[in-house]
């Protein structure tokens, strides 16, 4: 079943036109994959997908996007509402200069969530969920930034489950981390869409191969060529797709 | 000779003189403190902090000075502080950034560079008679607030600026409303420079004499204001005071005071460093 839904999406940074007609639906409990060269539009899409664009000045946008049937860019659509539903992992661990206890609660607390029952609860389910918990249980209450970098990936990870969302948007979730820390990350996302919708963006295309379900590809602010990954890495239909994925640019 | 080693030369030669400059500095600076501490740390005892001006020198103490001096700390603190820093949060976080937003940016730096004595008048005119609060603690704080508040703003301003933008992004991205985002994330990591901002304004407070001799702060009170409506002196004006005497023993007693003054500046800032330090120990990066 669909969950997400863009039609005609255009988008521009002042007079920069950085994305053109695109079109594209995406299957909920599934993983899809966002790769192409920088500069392309990748990282713009999967932004207005939670509306992570609104603070860049200059940015503006045409089309529809649809999220489980609403419009968000909607002038009632609650931003609060909607990234509850749709949560986000970034290209740079950037966990809060707390506690890990803390980093995971934040997202309860400003919920107004205070019953300390609860919170321990879906602190430790989230962080469970994340293939954390068992490295920082007895140590919840240290710094986020004694953990390893992909540790505090995972640490980001959590703190996104912890608000129940529906789809999680993850950036280069792996980009700054090492192998054995990426291999860590690919897994809980396979483990994941079990539950979560996810779309990720990419550099790395083994990485797109490995982990997602279909592929998008997108090219000077295009989306070149959308379908099942296996078909793009064996079969790619268009010209650029293919000098792309065997490594002639990018 | 090779220009590998007239390069060595010209880096000693830097370094030398740099030395020579950061020394003159600190140097003048050691001769000043020397001179006023050995004229008037003997004078420094319990009387002279706890007694009233005088005619007489040696009965002369600075307890109406020292205690306008803090009165008006804590007024210009109430007052300048939370409009500095909340201005600073609206014009960073809040306001859009266009031509009026950086009309708004030159001329609060601008502010910041106006003459003190400017700010006297101003006050005088405005809160000591249009508001009619006369020659009053209140009058001075408010004048005094006014002269620091661009410094406030511009510190909170850049505080706020240094804090990545990774950390909003990740507040944003669970579904924090803005304020939330700035009270939960950006105020406690921007907290240390806000601070160090607030208290290098407050000093700069503590040392200005000319906006309240505009506004009409009494060089003699014979008594401790007990109210913000009540007339004042301050440390810097009573300094001035007695150094303009001819007796020696009034100069004498300038010399204290500024080492009074001196001590309680250091003490300030020995607190904001503390604080600082303390927030910055509590944020783990």
């Amino acid at each position: 079943m669909k969950i997400i839904e863009a039609i005609d999406v255009n988008a521009y940074y002042g007079t920069n036109h950085v994305l053109h007609n695109v079109n594209i639906e995406i299957k909920d409990n599934s993983v899809t994959a966002f790769i192409g060269p920088s500069g392309c539009g990748k990282s713009t899409f999967i932004r207005m997908l939670n509306r992570m664009n609104d603070y860049i000045d200059g940015f503006r946008k045409e089309g529809t996007i649809l999220i489980e049937g609403r419009d968000i860019y909607k002038k009632k659509v609650q931003l609060e509402e909607l990234r509850q539903q749709v949560g986000m992992v970034f290209q740079k661990p950037n966990p809060f200069p707390k506690s890990i206890y803390e980093n995971v609660a934040y997202g309860l607390r400003i919920r107004g969530v205070s019953n300390r029952k609860e919170i321990e609860e879906r602190v430790e389910k989230s962080l469970k969920k994340a293939a954390l918990w068992s490295e920082v249980k007895d140590s919840l209450n240290k710094p986020a930034f004694s953990l390893s970098g992909g540790q505090q990936q995972r640490l980001c990870i959590a703190r996104t489950l912890a608000v129940k969302p529906s789809v999680i948007l993850m950036d280069e979730p792996a980009s700054a981390l090492d192998p054995i820390s990426t291999a860590k990350i690919e897994e809980l996302i396979a483990e994941l869409k079990e539950q979560y919708t996810i779309v990720i963006v990419t550099h790395n295309m083994q990485q797109a191969s490995r982990v997602s379900d279909r592929t998008a590809f997108f090219y000077m602010g295009n989306l070149v060529e959308y379908g099942k990954t296996s078909d793009i890495f064996t079969n790619p239909t268009n010209k650029q797709t293919e000098n792309y994925i065997s490594g002639r640019f990018g | 000779m090779s220009s590998r080693a007239w390069n060595r030369i010209q880096d000693k030669a830097f370094h030398v003189v740099g030395l020579v400059f950061t020394f003159s500095a600190l140097l003048i600076l050691a001769v000043f403190l020397l001179d006023i501490i050995g004229e008037g740390w003997n004078r420094i005892d319990w009387n002279f902090l706890t007694s009233l001006p005088s005619r007489r020198a040696e009965r002369a103490g600075i307890l109406t000075a020292w205690t306008g001096t803090a009165w008006i700390l804590g007024l210009t603190s109430l007052i300048a502080i939370p409009i500095g820093v909340a201005a600073g949060i609206y014009l960073e976080e809040y306001g859009k950034k266009n031509r009026f937003a950086s009309a708004i940016e030159v001329n609060i730096a601008n502010l910041a560079g106006v003459p003190s004595i400017i700010y006297g008048l101003l006050g005088l005119e405005i809160f000591g008679r249009i508001l009619g609060l006369g020659g009053s603690l209140l009058t001075g704080a408010l004048t005094l607030s006014l002269l620091i508040l661009p410094v406030i703003i511009v510190a909170t301003r850049e505080a706020l600026k240094a804090v990545p933008k990774t950390l909003r992004e990740a507040s944003y991205g669970l579904g924090a409303t803005k304020w939330q985002t700035i009270w939960h994330q950006v105020l406690p990591a921007s907290g240390g420079g806000i601070l160090t901002g607030i208290i290098l304004a407050l000093s700069r407070a503590i040392g200005e004499t000319a906006p309240l001799i505009v506004i009409g702060a009494l060089a003699y009170v014979p008594y401790v204001p007990s109210s913000p409506m009540d007339e004042f002196t301050v440390m810097p004006m009573q300094i001035f005071n007695w150094i303009s005497r001819p007796q020696h023993d009034f100069i004498v007693n300038g010399a204290a005071a500024i080492i009074i003054l001196l001590i309680i500046t250091f003490v300030m800032n020995g607190v904001a460093v503390y604080f600082r330090n303390r927030w910055q120990s509590k944020i783990h990066w």
